[in-house]
């Protein structure tokens, strides 16, 4: 379904120095530098997984979502999603996926979350009795009954973040990308989203690939993980696979899977 | 075009959360140019005509361009404000949404407070109106609504091609107002009272002489020769957004192999 081959992408980043007089001079001369922000990034995934993407602050997960989500072109690689290529087709393709950056809104955000809902419909053309359903399947599963006629602004970021989700999930896309979906939620918060997205895996075959700093969101939802550090994939593969390799030599006692990631980090040195 | 209403209607659901910022932006809004045209009044008290144009028609340019300037802020905000949004990734979750990027950009922002300054032009306008003798036949009324059309697509133009900008800078560039508030405050006259170079700049490059100049002789039946010509030219300031979509759309290529 998604095969990503070869993925590179650098960015020029201007060199930054302190002191008010290198910032006068920046002014008039800049200096840049190439940052690879990927290098060789290759893989696939198959309908229906729940693959998370790890990998430290800065190491390129992020302009991976955006490579495949088609916001960003690689100079280099090629990558078909659903026989698309992200970046070339855009419009045709942006219909069959759903997005969610953590960090941001997409909800309007002075207006009651059900008027950002239905313009959303009017954007993705979604037939009225597709979001119908959609609607109420959305409402019942992610609790949103009460606060669906509230507007944005009055949300708690919880409740924000379940209507975020619902509406990423509206024109029932078959890819939904989750940018941090759990940041800064409350436990209670935090268990609803992760219930959700295995229900919505289950029930209707969504893929869904998220990134995440919170390995428990790794633990309960993926069964796959991709690792990046410094914009190359380090490790591609199960999460219990990875889990004996490194309690074995550890036998005192079972390391957590946050003690894992960061002898992981250690290891390729990418911290 | 469907779409272009919806988010009119969410984004004025908006702003109605906030009466009295609307309220108080709008008066404002009104009185800004008020006073400008208090000026111009008092200017044409003192010296009666400037190069053979007399006060109410001075007035009806002016009306044809401030009217113009605030439809155009007031739909084409997007466009205006448009380095917010890069700033802040607004722009990303845009290019994930299966619609063409110029609608999208005009449904992020509308300015409902430039009513105020409407509402000040339109009474202008039905003040010159009544004033200047003249016939009003069909045609003329068809070439007062093409100028002010005009003119919207001119102002949403330089508003695009500053947005343009923002994918190199980022930052959101002052440059445009030389354009956008220094285009309105030398198209608010007649384009000939000015020095050549002026005209010529305000006619064949950001092409305000169709919105006001040219147009004008025909209503005020000074043309010499085809009438049609005159008549017609506010669609060449149409033409004008053109160029500025297709510079757009390769800001927007840029953008999108840059990520800046």
């Amino acid at each position: 379904m998604i095969t990503v081959s070869g993925i590179s992408k650098s960015f020029k980043v201007a060199k930054r120095t302190s002191g008010v007089r290198s910032a006068v001079k920046a002014l008039f001369r800049r200096e840049y530098t190439e940052v690879e922000a990927l290098n060789d990034i290759s893989f696939s995934i198959a309908p229906g997984e729940i693959v998370g993407y790890i990998g430290p602050n800065g190491a390129g997960k992020s302009t991976t979502i955006k490579v495949m989500s088609g916001i960003l072109v690689p100079d280099q690689g090629t990558c078909s999603i659903m026989g698309y290529t992200p970046w070339l087709d855009r419009v045709a393709y942006v219909k069959n996926i759903g997005v969610v950056f953590g960090q941001r809104s997409q909800l309007w955000w002075d207006v009651p979350v059900i008027d950002s809902f239905e313009l959303l419909r009017d954007i993705y053309d979604v037939p009225e009795e597709e979001y119908r359903s959609n609607l109420k399947l959305l409402t019942e599963t992610l609790d949103l009954e009460d606060i669906i006629r509230t507007p944005v602004r009055q949300l708690s970021l919880g409740q924000r973040m379940r209507c975020e989700i619902a509406a990423s999930l509206l024109h029932s896309p078959s890819i939904l990308f989750l940018d941090e979906p759990t940041i800064g939620l409350d436990a209670v918060s935090k268990i609803a989203v992760r219930k959700f997205i295995t229900r919505i895996n289950k029930e209707k075959g969504v893929t869904v690939i998220l990134t995440t700093h919170d390995m428990n969101d790794i633990e309960a939802l993926a069964h796959r993980i991709l690792l990046i550090g410094k914009g190359k994939l380090l490790f591609d593969g199960n999460l219990n696979t990875l889990r004996d390799q490194y309690v074995e030599d550890s036998a005192a006692s079972i390391p957590t899977i946050e003690e894992i990631i960061v002898r992981m980090y250690k290891e390729y040195q990418i911290t | 075009m469907r779409l272009f209403g919806k988010y009119l209607l969410i984004l004025f659901k908006s702003q109605m959360q906030y009466r009295t910022s609307f309220w108080l932006l709008s008066f404002g809004q009104f009185f800004i140019p008020f006073s400008v045209f208090a000026g111009l009044y008092f200017m044409f008290e003192r010296f009666g005509q400037i190069r053979g144009w007399d006060f109410y028609e001075v007035a009806l340019v002016f009306s044809v361009i401030h009217m113009a300037f605030a439809l155009s802020e007031c739909f084409a905000r997007g466009f205006d404000m448009f380095s917010s949004l890069v700033i802040n990734g607004e722009f990303d979750r845009l290019l994930v949404r299966p619609r063409n990027t110029v609608l999208q950009v005009l449904g992020s922002k509308f300015e409902f407070t430039r009513i105020g300054r409407l509402l000040q032009s339109v009474l202008v306008l039905a003040w010159a109106v009544s004033q200047i003798h003249m016939d009003w036949t069909f045609a003329k009324i068809v070439t007062l609504i093409l100028m002010i059309m005009s003119g919207v697509f001119i102002f949403t133009g330089i508003f695009i091609l500053m947005a343009t900008m923002c994918f190199w800078t980022i930052q959101g560039l002052e440059i445009s107002s030389i354009f956008t508030d220094g285009g309105r405050e030398m198209a608010q006259y007649p384009l000939n009272i000015y020095q050549k170079w002026v005209t010529r700049f305000f006619t064949y490059v950001i092409p305000f002489g169709c919105v006001n100049y040219l147009p004008l002789m025909y209503i005020l039946d000074r043309t010499e020769g085809s009438p049609v010509l005159y008549m017609l030219s506010p669609l060449a300031g149409c033409v004008f957004i053109i160029p500025c979509l297709l510079l757009w759309r390769f800001g927007v290529r840029h953008y999108r192999s840059t990520g800046s």
